[in-house]
């Protein structure tokens, strides 16, 4: 049966909390209502209202109480109503969380999950549209994660339920509803840490995660048709901790590398990877790494200014092409 | 579009008689603007979310009537009243909802994330509760100068749940500042009832914990209402401190109009449209003698005027070119770093 990327998170949440009684969720409205996306709908019914809980808009509370339950061995899955809203969760996410097993001598952990909503291309506007990823993908303490698919939405999402560490789960808003795929019955998981191949090819690489996987594979269809270019996709899925070996393995392959997010370009990980890639892989290389990603703007809501400012199948065409000519 | 202008002072004291006619005016200025929000969203003619605060009229009328030219404001999603009672061109509010050129903030935000400091209207961001230190600032600063202005911070009972707001509130006491907290206690933030926000049953109960005084009213009821605000405004002006006054109300609509509001019943919404705060101030104005039938309609008349040039001047405008998403993201050197600040004005409304 098609699954939608919603529903793949949902049903990763059912599965999760029956399996493991210390699971339980908490966020605004993720009881009666099932989530603002319906990302927790049926878990109310499921598992009653000691499992299930709606909170106060107290983002602060919300992660730090998933923190005090996390090390007493239970394992919170918390959500940010919006991923923006994060931000008024910063000081317990970076210096709580993060340090928490640091600072204890390696003697606790912190097995919390914080959902959040990000992504743009919805006309959320400045504040419904964001993408943190490089807020947290320099704490380290902290996994962050980015599925893009609905196979990858529910398999990491296991993945960080089960680890012991604080993680980021970044869902793109844009993906809840228009990407799907069949589900294999039963339980999977997907690695954190491990980047994926969406795409073999051997002209160019481009190097990308969540929200312009799609755009991405897409532009690499139209220059494969229209220019007979060969274009790898390599899809990172975990933003901290990268996959080094799979970056370079792909940088080393072709010798062309274009990095693609929708978070902004400046601070970015666009920069990380091309470090990566400059350090390890500079005798390998046919041209400079390249990055497609938003302006350094916020993202503004006025439809002209809102596609000026986010990535899209048409400028990651432009920058393959350029990239290839060089 | 200037008769919002009694509102901001600097005009001769009108009679008591002319002032109410003019906040029963506002009153329905605020909901036919509102209605025709909500139509022109189901129409796609506007974009993103829109948060309507139809039933919570009379608390943005009563509070902000009696304020001053340079009394700084920090609305919330739902007070869209408040930018028409300041004075602001319903028509740049209605091209900031459509994401125009013309809007408040040139088409970069939605909605009420543009602020106007020209009218001392500041822009609040998504992140609920974090306009209540900002107004806080506003104050410091009215004391620091010796300006007799006060500042006036909305924010709901959802968001009185953020430590933003306690903050706030608690330096706001420490320093005895000028400002007035009004919490729109609507019973819903989002589909999150009261009882799982707070485990106490009024807001202003609070001021207490901070050294200031608390009040509760009906936020329905346009006197009682602005005999709070007034007195309130009035006292804080003087130097008295702050002020919580907290506003029960409800809110017609879902939390956006994206939602269907099914987590709460129907009798309970029923119940509280009987309570609406536009019939009961007719009622009002009845019983002093006036021909509610002939001023309602007289007055719906210039109100749907007003909301139809709003949005024709919307229509008009035209978007941002796309480029100009880098603008405003810094001040240029050598820009002024406040705005053209509105003078403060020792005269109410009245
Ligand atoms: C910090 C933060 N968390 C969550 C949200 C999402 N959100 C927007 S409005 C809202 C409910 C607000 O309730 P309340 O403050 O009572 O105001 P009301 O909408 O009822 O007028 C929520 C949860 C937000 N905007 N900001």
């Amino acid at each position: 049966m098609e699954v939608t990327y919603i529903k793949a998170i949902n049903a990763a949440l059912h599965e999760e909390m029956r399996r493991d009684e210390n699971v339980f969720v908490m966020g605004e409205d993720v009881a009666e209502l099932g989530g603002a996306f319906k990302a927790t709908e049926g878990l109310l019914e499921a598992f009653g209202e000691e499992r299930v809980i709606d909170t106060p808009i107290s983002e602060a509370l919300i992660v730090g109480a998933g923190i005090g339950a996390a090390v007493l061995g239970m394992r919170p899955v918390v959500e940010m109503q919006f991923a923006d809203f994060i931000a008024c969760a910063f000081d317990q996410i970076v210096n709580n969380a993060a340090t928490l097993r640091y600072r204890h001598g390696g003697k606790a952990a912190c097995p919390l999950v914080i959902r959040a909503p990000s992504g743009a291309g919805v006309h959320g506007a400045l504040f419904h549209s964001q993408n943190p990823e490089a807020w947290f993908t320099r704490v380290p303490g902290l996994k962050v994660v980015a599925p893009a698919t609905a196979y990858d939405a529910k398999g990491i999402l296991k993945s960080a339920i089960r680890d012991g560490n604080p993680v980021v789960y970044l869902e793109h808003k844009r993906l809840y509803r228009s990407v799907k795929e069949d589900l294999p019955e039963g339980d999977f998981t997907v690695p954190i840490g491990v980047a994926e191949i969406r795409k073999q090819g051997g002209d160019l690489s481009i190097i990308t995660y969540g929200g312009t996987l799609g755009q991405s594979l897409d532009a690499a269809r139209i220059v494969e048709k229209e220019d007979g270019l060969a274009v790898e996709v390599l899809d990172l899925r975990t933003l901290l901790p990268l996959d080094r070996e799979a970056i370079l393995l792909t940088a080393r392959k072709t010798g062309k590398v274009l990095v693609v997010h929708e978070d902004r370009l400046t601070g970015g990980i666009g920069g990380e990877v091309s470090a990566i890639i400059m350090e390890n892989a500079f005798e390998y290389l046919d041209g400079p790494v390249r990055r497609v990603a938003a302006a350094d703007a916020p993202v503004a809501f006025s439809p002209p200014l809102e596609e000026f400012i986010l990535p899209s199948t048409n400028k990651i065409v432009d920058a393959i092409r350029s990239l290839a000519a060089y | 579009m200037d008769e919002t202008n009694v509102a901001r002072g600097g005009v001769e004291p009108a009679p008591r008689v002319e002032y109410e006619l003019q906040l029963y005016y506002w009153m329905k200025l605020i909901r036919a603007f509102e209605e025709r929000v909500s139509r022109l969203h189901r129409q796609n003619k506007i974009l993103g979310g829109v948060y309507s605060g139809a039933g919570q009229e009379a608390i943005v009328t009563g509070i902000c009537a009696p304020l001053h030219d340079g009394d700084f404001v920090a609305p919330l999603h739902r007070d869209m009243g408040v930018f028409i009672m300041r004075g602001v061109d319903p028509g740049r509010l209605m091209a900031q909802l459509m994401g125009k050129e013309t809007g408040l903030s040139r088409g970069k935000d939605s909605f009420l994330h543009g602020g106007d400091l020209e009218h001392a209207v500041f822009g609040s961001t998504s992140m609920l509760g974090s306009s209540i230190p900002v107004a806080v600032g506003a104050a410091l600063k009215f004391k620091m100068k010796k300006d007799p202005n006060v500042a006036v911070a909305f924010f709901g009972e959802g968001a009185s749940s953020r430590g933003d707001v306690h903050e706030g509130m608690n330096f706001a006491g420490v320093h005895k500042l000028p400002v007035v907290f009004v919490c729109e206690n609507n019973r819903y933030a989002y589909s999150t009832p009261l009882e799982k926000q707070m485990a106490i049953e009024n807001v202003a109960d609070r001021a207490v914990a901070y050294g200031f005084k608390g009040h509760v009213c009906s936020g329905n009821d346009l006197l009682a209402v602005l005999e709070l605000s007034e007195r309130a405004i009035a006292r804080t002006r003087a130097g008295e401190g702050p002020v919580l006054i907290e506003c029960k109300t409800y809110r017609y609509r879902g939390h956006s109009e994206h939602d269907a509001a099914l987590y709460r019943d129907a009798e309970e919404l029923i119940e509280w449209q009987s309570r609406d705060p536009i019939p009961s101030f007719e009622f009002y104005l009845e019983k002093k003698g006036h021909d509610i039938k002939r001023i309602r309609e007289q007055i719906d008349e210039r109100a749907k005027q007003a909301v139809q040039a709003a949005v024709e001047f919307a229509e008009g405008s035209r978007l941002p070119e796309p480029q100009e998403a880098l603008e405003d993201i810094y001040a240029p050197p050598g820009a002024p770093i406040s705005p053209k600040a509105p003078n403060s004005s020792a005269n109410g409304a009245r």
